[in-house]
């Protein structure tokens, strides 16, 4: 039987960080020379980590899947990263930070997390700051904040268009120093294949260099993994096409817990599908909700002009217009948390008022913000979102109303972990968004990067060194170990039978079809039946992949079809642990919505009395039904409401 | 509403850095002009994987003009026909029916062909690692507020903080010079007070790098910020000259 021990710290809720921080155990400078930990990934908390453990003193190894750290898919966030510092005067503070955050996560996230993310969030800006990141300025030279969804406060620190890249570049430069220093030793387009456990402990991985094609052993004290989210199994996302759940998967199974699968963010301002050919999706950034005011016909004759094309946007006068999001969340209005607003957009498709040829987009419309603020100030805010768009869709977001829809865009789920941000493997960490710690049902805008650099600046340094002052006796780990050998001939072998299928398809085709059954089944309205048949299809998926796939070239070379086809294994493994997990679930919150469960009003309902826990989901053995484990969520210091963003 | 257009594609195929490289023509057919350049490229692998071939290799990820991974030579120009953007944001609509679309990988010394479109670009991490950061631990740092940075600056540091690492400005240098990379970082660092502390140490040690990995001399031909998909300016260049010699003199 698997143990589950959240370790969250006695005392109250905000001393318990205070308290866990002046009890735990720390690794002397001599002995910290003698540790080496891994840490797989280079965004936001992985490359924070590396470069804090680094200047800590321990001898690090870190992993990047691409030519350069600078590439993780952190640097695609555009809006910003919330801090309770309240340079706004306007009523912020820690605990508002603390309760937006779990509110907008629905009540399934950990009070004691939370709490500590919003208590470490202003060393965060502080921290980037000091790394010279161009965060945007007032005249007087002070920082400069915006407001986001789900708060009533401006918290929200931006660099442009661009706040995951500067954040990011921050950390590629705080880890470019220990690089050049040889505390952190850079492994870059290796692909991290197995993790590798000698008696029970997290001791190593196994990794694809993706030159050569080779398989590489590695051995360490500990092994931390920042390898981001899964949404990718969805094919189309917003994810870059590299980002995959594989890391996660191979944990899973080797015995490490997987909490929450079926939380999966659908971003609101999504640029719309088009066409079969798409590879990927291209998110707007939600900031744009500031000023944009989103809207749909009144008339359904009206939206069916707009779906064949013989009326257009500006064609609909103020009075025919449904501002959908102000109507139903007066007090939100088009600030409502992203799942709220997604599902807001889906409810008025669904009802035919759709605007494009597919009548699957909504309109987010500028000429309200235009005539109040001016073209200027408008080109100031957003400037670069609207190059981008019209670049994508060659149409003038300043004349025409830009069209969106929701997609596929972040994993709240994730590996368990304790509040060390251990997993049930003893010495394995997760962090960023490959755990699933802080973000509940729902992530609210511009939490991921301040969670990303918590973990990687601030928690995770000092919670691995309660785990590694056990270690200090223990020499360096030798890859020679029988586990080593063992992990690496069970690669090899799967890789050789993914070669060896020699099917019709191409890894592509089959994860397009993947991307079908989850967006049509475990997409953003489930039901019983939907998720029941999603097991069916995905399994077919599975069975389509391993008797039909194509993987030209060789095992033992540089191979982009091969790297492709084990991640898309992997996916389909998310997929079905998704379906699980939603199906398990018997209520709607957050991300989640089952049909079944929802208000008069189409709202999510909530069932606190039987739901109000973390799935925590066992691996069993390949064809066989995972096993659920509960974390119970004690609600001590917050009291659990309905959602409410109408008053 | 969208066509299609049909048109001939060279492609730059090499097995690996010392194997000799050679132009490969596919007719693509029917590819709808609302998909991305990439996409385009991905139909071709599609059709090749289908017919038993190996899929041309080449660097993508995020395709939304950020992640700097993307690369290609279209028609002789880094990141295509339009200015401004990467070749991930390149849409098929640029081109017409009848064209031939030729495309080559970066050409320069210091980005060694890895296989096909796909260049080693380790070197710009190496210059980063000689002194593209400001030499910060995590924690101990004062409130964020408590550096004071005018609005202008702050701009002009994040105009420059732009860059994508892609190499382009290298690849459209005729000298290989990597000057426009290395002095977007500098300006970045050394324009904000937090940056200033370091800036000779800075400057010289990460030109000295970008000298010592084999890149050209900068003769100012503005080629880099023609090509810049960031539109980052060659001011940026003259502002590392003079934090250079400045520094130079102090020695």
């Amino acid at each position: 039987m698997t143990k589950i021990n959240s370790k969250i710290p006695q005392g109250p809720l905000a001393e318990k960080w205070t308290n866990y921080k002046a009890k735990q155990r720390l690794v002397n400078p001599a002995n910290k020379r003698r540790l080496d930990i891994i840490v797989v990934g280079t965004g936001l908390a992985g490359a924070s980590a590396a470069a804090s453990l680094g200047e800590l003193g321990f001898n690090v190894l870190n992993f990047c899947i691409q030519d350069s750290p600078r590439r993780a898919h952190s640097i695609a966030a555009q809006g910003g990263i919330n801090a309770a510092k309240n340079y706004q005067n306007d009523g912020d503070s820690v605990y508002r930070l603390f309760y937006d955050t779990i509110k907008g996560g629905d009540y399934r996230a950990r009070e004691a997390n939370v709490y500590r993310l919003a208590e470490v969030s202003n060393a965060i800006i502080d921290q980037c700051v000091a790394q010279g990141v161009p965060f945007a300025r007032e005249y007087g030279g002070t920082l400069a904040n915006r407001s986001f969804g789900g708060a009533q406060v401006s918290r929200t620190f931006y660099a442009r268009g661009q706040t995951g890249q500067q954040l990011l570049l921050g950390a590629y430069s705080a880890l470019s120093r220990q690089i050049a220093k040889g505390t952190v030793k850079l492994y870059t387009r290796h692909e991290m294949l197995d993790v590798v456990l000698v008696d029970g402990r997290a001791r190593g991985i196994i990794a694809r260099d993706l030159i050569t094609g080779k398989l590489k052993r590695f051995a360490a004290h500990a092994v931390v993994v920042g390898t981001g989210g899964y949404a990718n199994a969805f094919f189309l996302s917003t994810n870059a096409m590299e980002s995959n759940g594989s890391v996660a998967i191979q944990c899973y199974k080797k015995g490490a817990l997987f909490a929450n699968p079926c939380f999966a963010q659908i971003h609101p301002t999504c640029i719309p599908v088009h066409g079969d050919k798409q590879s990927k999706l291209t998110l707007m950034s939600e900031s744009l909700r500031n000023d944009g005011r989103i809207w749909v016909p009144k008339k359904k004759e009206d939206a069916e002009a707009l779906q064949k094309g013989t009326k257009k946007a500006n064609d609909i006068p103020d009075e025919d217009r449904d501002f959908y999001l102000e109507r139903r969340y007066p007090a939100f209005g088009n600030l409502v948390p992203r799942d709220v607003a997604s599902r807001a957009a889906k409810e008025r498709c669904d009802a035919g008022f759709g605007v494009n040829n597919t009548g699957l987009a909504v309109y987010l419309d500028f000429k309200y913000a235009i005539d109040r603020l001016g073209k200027d100030v408008v080109t100031d805010r957003y400037g670069n979102l609207f190059d981008m768009y019209e670049e994508i869709t060659a149409e003038d977001p300043y004349t025409t109303p830009m069209m969106i829809f929701p997609a596929l865009h972040y994993t709240m789920g994730g590996l368990w972990v304790d509040y060390e941000l251990m997993t049930n493997i003893p010495g394995l960490f997760a962090i960023g968004e490959a755990n699933f710690s802080d973000h509940g049902a729902n992530r609210l805008g511009a939490s991921a990067l301040m969670q990303g650099l918590a973990d990687g600046y601030f928690i995770l340094p000092y919670t691995i060194q309660n785990y590694l002052a056990d270690q200090i006796q223990v020499p360096r780990i030798s890859t020679d170990l029988k586990e080593f050998e063992e992990a690496e001939k069970a690669l090899m072998d799967k890789m050789k039978k993914i070669k060896a299928v020699q099917g019709k398809h191409s890894v592509d085709y089959i994860h397009k079809q993947l991307g079908h059954v989850m967006w049509d089944f475990v997409g953003m309205a489930r039901t019983k039946e939907s998720l029941e048949k999603a097991i069916v299809e995905l399994e077919k998926v599975a069975k389509d992949f391993w008797s039909n796939v194509r993987v030209p070239g060789e095992v033992n070379d540089l191979n982009i079809e091969l790297e492709k086809a084990l991640r898309l294994a992997d996916f389909i493994d998310v997929g079905i642990l998704m379906a699980y997990d939603a199906l398990n679930r018997k209520e709607s919150c957050g991300g989640h919505f089952r049909e079944e469960y929802q208000t008069p009003e189409g709202e999510a309902l909530r069932d606190d009395e039987e739901f109000n826990y973390v799935a925590c989901w066992k691996y069993t053995g390949e064809g066989s039904a995972p096993e659920m484990i509960k974390e119970p969520l004690n609600y001590e210091f917050v009291e659990v409401e309905t959602r409410d963003y109408k008053s | 509403m969208e066509k299609n257009i049909n048109f001939t594609l060279r492609v730059w195929r090499q097995r690996g850095p010392k194997a000799k490289g050679a132009f490969e023509s596919y007719e693509m057919k029917d590819i709808p002009t609302d998909t991305s350049f990439l996409e385009m490229l991905d139909i071709l692998n599609e059709q090749l994987i289908n017919d038993g071939q190996e899929p041309v290799v080449y660097d993508h990820d995020c395709r939304e003009g950020i992640c700097g991974m993307c690369s290609l030579y279209i028609n002789g120009r880094p990141h295509g026909p339009k200015g401004g953007v990467t070749t991930c944001q390149v849409y098929m609509r640029s081109f017409n029916s009848g064209d031939t679309i030729t495309v080559e990988p970066w050409r320069s010394a210091g980005f060694p062909i890895i296989r096909d479109l796909m260049v080693d670009r380790g070197a710009f991490d190496k210059i980063i690692q000689a002194g593209g950061y400001i030499d910060v631990n995590t924690g101990g740092v004062p409130d964020a507020n408590n550096i004071i940075i005018p609005k202008e600056i702050a701009e002009k540091s994040m105009d420059a903080a732009s860059c994508v690492g892609c190499g382009a400005c290298v690849a459209a240098c005729k000298n290989g010079s990597a000057m426009l990379f290395v002095s977007a970082k500098l300006s970045q660092l050394n324009l904000l007070p937090q940056g200033k502390a370091e800036a000779s140490r800075r400057a010289k040690a990460m030109v000295s790098k970008m000298d010592e990995l084999g890149f050209g001399n900068c003769t100012n031909t503005r080629a880099c910020e023609a090509e810049c998909p960031k539109e980052i300016t060659i001011s940026n260049i003259a502002r590392l000259n003079r934090d250079f010699i400045k520094a130079k003199l102090k020695d």
